[in-house]
């Protein structure tokens, strides 16, 4: 293991990991929430009465991020490497298996593992060893 | 006000998202890549997000409504560790490696103007309303299912 220095941000890491907190607080102290995205997002698939708009309004806040982002500077720029098929393929495989295991980075990883919920800490030892298996496979398995 | 919140919160989530990097599934892919060249940049995230979640979320726990008088809906802790929590997060995972995406900030990544971000979630919420379908089926199954057994 080598770490990529030139690519390792901690400062900017934290400093981004504590307002992604301060948002889950906010979600869950004022409305009494969870933020877990894939959750609110599905749920919007599932309409209910009463149950649906605060969830719209949640997804609007993600989409107008980077537009307040540029508000204060630049907004930071994405290498998005996946072609079509790739993204297609982990797209599908990210929406069917959110669903089935409840929860994803946000819904699990941050939010369930403050909550130090057992489930949350097995679903995001599982997302992470099947997302390292999936990188060694692309990256250095490849047969050439 | 509570959609006011909800928006807000999404907003603040998603600016918390692009100052740390999150958005750019190259940050993504260099985290899961622990055998190359390992950017740990993610696990500081989670860090950050935690230390003020663990917080928050033990004083949700002892409120009984939430700040508007909302009632606090909080997992139940001791819902058991099954195989569709298991395999769930066994597909995402493999998703995520793949494309270094997970749902939050490719939404995000749709509002900066990402083209392929839109692909990507097109594709999410397609995979989410299979599940809808699956679960509509097994729900009818077991309740047809039920039926004989009376």
């Amino acid at each position: 293991m080598t770490i990529d220095w030139s690519a390792f941000t901690p400062w900017s890491a934290a400093i981004g990991g504590v307002i992604i907190g301060l948002a889950a607080a906010l979600l869950v102290l004022v409305n009494g929430r969870v933020a877990g995205i894939s959750g609110i997002v599905g749920g919007v698939l599932r309409p209910q009465a009463g149950d649906f708009v605060w969830r719209v309004a949640f997804i609007a806040g993600l989409v107008l991020a980077p537009a307040a982002c540029a508000l204060f500077g630049a907004v930071p720029a994405a290498t998005i490497d996946a072609g079509f098929p790739t993204l297609v393929a982990a797209g599908l495989l990210v929406g069917v298996g959110t669903r089935y295991a409840g929860g994803c980075t946000s819904g699990h990883g941050v939010c369930g593992l403050s909550r130090l919920s057992p489930r949350s800490l097995v679903a995001t030892l599982s997302f992470m060893a099947a997302g390292i298996a999936t990188v060694f496979v692309l990256r250095h398995a490849a047969v050439t | 006000m509570a959609l006011l919140i909800s928006f807000a919160a999404g907003l603040l989530f998603g600016l918390g998202l692009l100052v740390a990097g999150m958005t750019n599934p190259a940050k993504i892919s260099g985290f899961l890549d622990v055998t190359g060249k390992w950017d740990p940049s993610l696990a500081f995230v989670m860090a950050g997000a935690i230390a003020v979640g663990v917080v928050a979320f033990a004083l949700a726990r002892k409120w009984t409504t939430s700040a508007l008088g909302l009632p606090m809906r909080l997992p139940h802790n001791r819902t058991p560790v099954d195989a569709r929590l298991i395999g769930g997060s066994l597909l995402f995972g493999v998703g995520w490696g793949l494309a270094g995406f997970c749902p939050g900030p490719a939404i995000v990544a749709i509002g900066a103007g990402y083209a392929k971000a839109g692909v990507f979630v097109a594709a999410m919420l397609l995979g989410m309303g299979v599940f809808e379908l699956l679960e509509h089926r097994r729900a009818k199954h077991h309740r047809r299912h039920d039926e004989v057994l009376q």
